[in-house]
């Protein structure tokens, strides 16, 4: 035996805090980090720096005035958050939606996946290391969206669009050529994008059977998106709440087998497929013209100041590109509402983020944190 | 799956509950929310694994906060469960939920820092979104911002 077993060299724990302000941590977020050498043996996530207390805001004003602040959650993705709000509301006051504005509601919410899911792929390469050129590859065609977006709502990223019982403005004239296109090109990019990494030795070298996320520890810690499926959990609230017109369109959940980094990309990029699918679809079945808002709904839009839900409560949720979004809503019949409660996916996405990350080095926190997917004003709020 | 059916099934199975309803909420004693949630956990029948959303409300004129717990299932597709838990405004203490289900520890330390609610037996009750220095909880809806004009 060597002297050196015999007299180990005594080393020391260190703790290290990554953030709030680095690129790896996509906002100002923190992680305590106890090293031991370069294993991780202790993280605990640090988060508020961005809070807002969005919910008293909220019920500081009417039940309109809070649609263009549910924007400001995951700015990335406004137009579900628009979508789960209305859902919410209209779910306590009862509202209709006529047909037209449902399928541009569920048009509007699958572009926003798209758009989410490929600037996940794109910043989670940012975090392995290939320094910008895959997220470029992904904003260029984030970009076309975008520009649908500005054409529809009049804005590019805070869309403000939904209204109770509608949207705010019917589709201007070329907008569905433009879907049209973006509809038929978006496989050739994905087939590029997947060229460039699916099977890339390195990405898979760095990302498969790291982070795993066993199926019990999914659903126990309400785990919910991509990061569920890619566990192996089939849970979409498309499928099983069918809310909105869900129910008319065929789709599969794509599952991963491992619940590792890799599963998680994999799965998005699979969800990205059956999207497109979801969108030829809607191009096939949407009504050429139609009311875009219902009666009540008009009414609740015009003199929002006004408008009162009857006194209740009620919870909607939908499937919105990071997982389960929810808004809680209580009326007591005046114009504002008495409670307003979000439950954002990302930020109960990463209870289970130490569990993750545990044994590992402080490279793959870096992707585990990516393939998590937070966006740090949906965290906060 | 309806309210009365969940109602008869968990007064049948646990000893000594007195369940209300409310719409489509059950308001259960504090006491009984740990067995109340363990049972709907692992009866085959219902097998809410799943727990969504957890949140508070405080009902200043009613004098108490309330807790709202939204139990689905993903095994079997179906829900929701709400259980509604009153507790005093001056000694809001209640079981935490961690115990059965670890998706509450995040959510359960927003209601605290919020709220107030006091969640006995969670592993790490701290504040979340405020700094730990802050005092008082800004949900509710007593509360009086350093800049308010008081009326």
């Amino acid at each position: 035996m060597s002297e050196s077993a015999l007299h180990p060299v005594e080393t020391q724990l260190l703790e290290v805090s990554i953030g709030p302000q680095h690129p790896s941590t996509h906002g100002v977020f923190r992680m305590n980090v106890v090293l031991d050498g370069e294993t991780i043996v202790k993280l605990k996530p640090v988060m508020g720096y961005l809070h807002r207390n969005h919910e008293q805001l909220a019920e500081n004003m009417s039940y309109l005035g809070s649609m263009p602040y549910t924007d400001r959650l995951d700015y990335i993705c406004s137009m579900t958050n628009n979508f789960a709000y209305a859902l919410a509301v209209e779910k306590l006051s009862g509202i209709d939606v006529p047909e037209r504005a449902q399928y541009i509601r569920v048009l509007m919410a699958e572009l926003t996946r798209l758009v989410n899911h490929t600037l996940l792929v794109g910043f989670l390469l940012n975090d392995l290391g290939a320094f910008f050129t895959p997220v470029l590859y992904a904003f260029r065609e984030r970009e076309k969206i975008l520009d649908l977006f500005e054409a529809v709502a009049g804005s590019r990223m805070m869309c403000n669009y939904f209204r109770f019982g509608g949207v705010k403005a019917d589709l201007p004239a070329g907008a569905m050529d433009k879907v049209k296109e973006i509809v038929n090109n978006y496989p050739r990019f994905l087939d590029e994008f997947e060229r460039l990494l699916t099977g890339n030795e390195i990405l898979r070298s760095r990302c498969q059977n790291v982070g795993i996320l066993s199926k019990e520890l999914a659903v126990n810690a309400s785990i919910t998106g991509p990061m569920l499926r890619a566990a192996g959990v089939n849970y979409d609230i498309r499928k099983v709440e069918k809310y909105g017109i869900y129910d008319r369109f065929e789709f599969k959940v794509p599952l991963g087998k491992v619940g590792d980094v890799y599963d998680r990309y994999y799965v998005r990029i699979l969800e990205m497929r059956e999207t497109i699918k979801i969108l030829h679809q809607i191009l096939k079945q949407m009504p050429e013209k139609g009311e875009i808002i219902s009666a009540k709904g008009a009414a609740a839009a015009k003199s929002p100041r006004m408008w009162k839900p009857p006194a209740g409560d009620a919870y909607g949720r939908i499937e919105a590109p990071k997982g389960e979004l929810g808004f809680y809503l209580v009326s007591d019949g005046s114009p504002k509402p008495y409670r307003y409660h979000v439950r954002p996916p990302s930020f109960i996405n990463l209870t289970i983020l130490e569990d993750m990350c545990l044994g590992r080095k402080v490279a793959d926190a870096i992707i585990i944190l990516g393939s998590v997917d937070i966006v740090l004003g949906e965290v906060d709020r | 799956m309806n309210i009365e059916e969940i109602k008869s099934d968990l007064v049948k199975n646990i000893p000594g509950l007195e369940l209300q309803s409310e719409g489509e909420f059950l308001i259960v004693p504090k006491e009984k929310l740990l067995q109340v949630a363990r049972f709907l956990k692992e009866n085959e029948k219902y097998r809410m694994d799943y727990v969504s959303c957890i949140t508070g409300v405080d009902y200043l004129n009613k004098g108490y906060l309330e807790s709202v717990n939204h139990l689905y299932s993903m095994e079997k597709k179906q829900g929701p469960v709400v259980l509604k838990v009153r507790v005093p405004r001056d000694n809001p203490r209640m079981p935490s939920l961690v115990p059965l289900y670890r998706g509450a520890e995040y959510q359960e330390r927003e209601s605290y820092d919020l709220l107030g609610i006091v969640y006995e037996g969670h592993p790490d009750l701290r504040r979340i979104l405020m700094w730990d220095e802050f005092e008082g909880h800004p949900l509710r809806k007593d509360f009086v911002q350093e800049d308010q004009d008081i009326r």
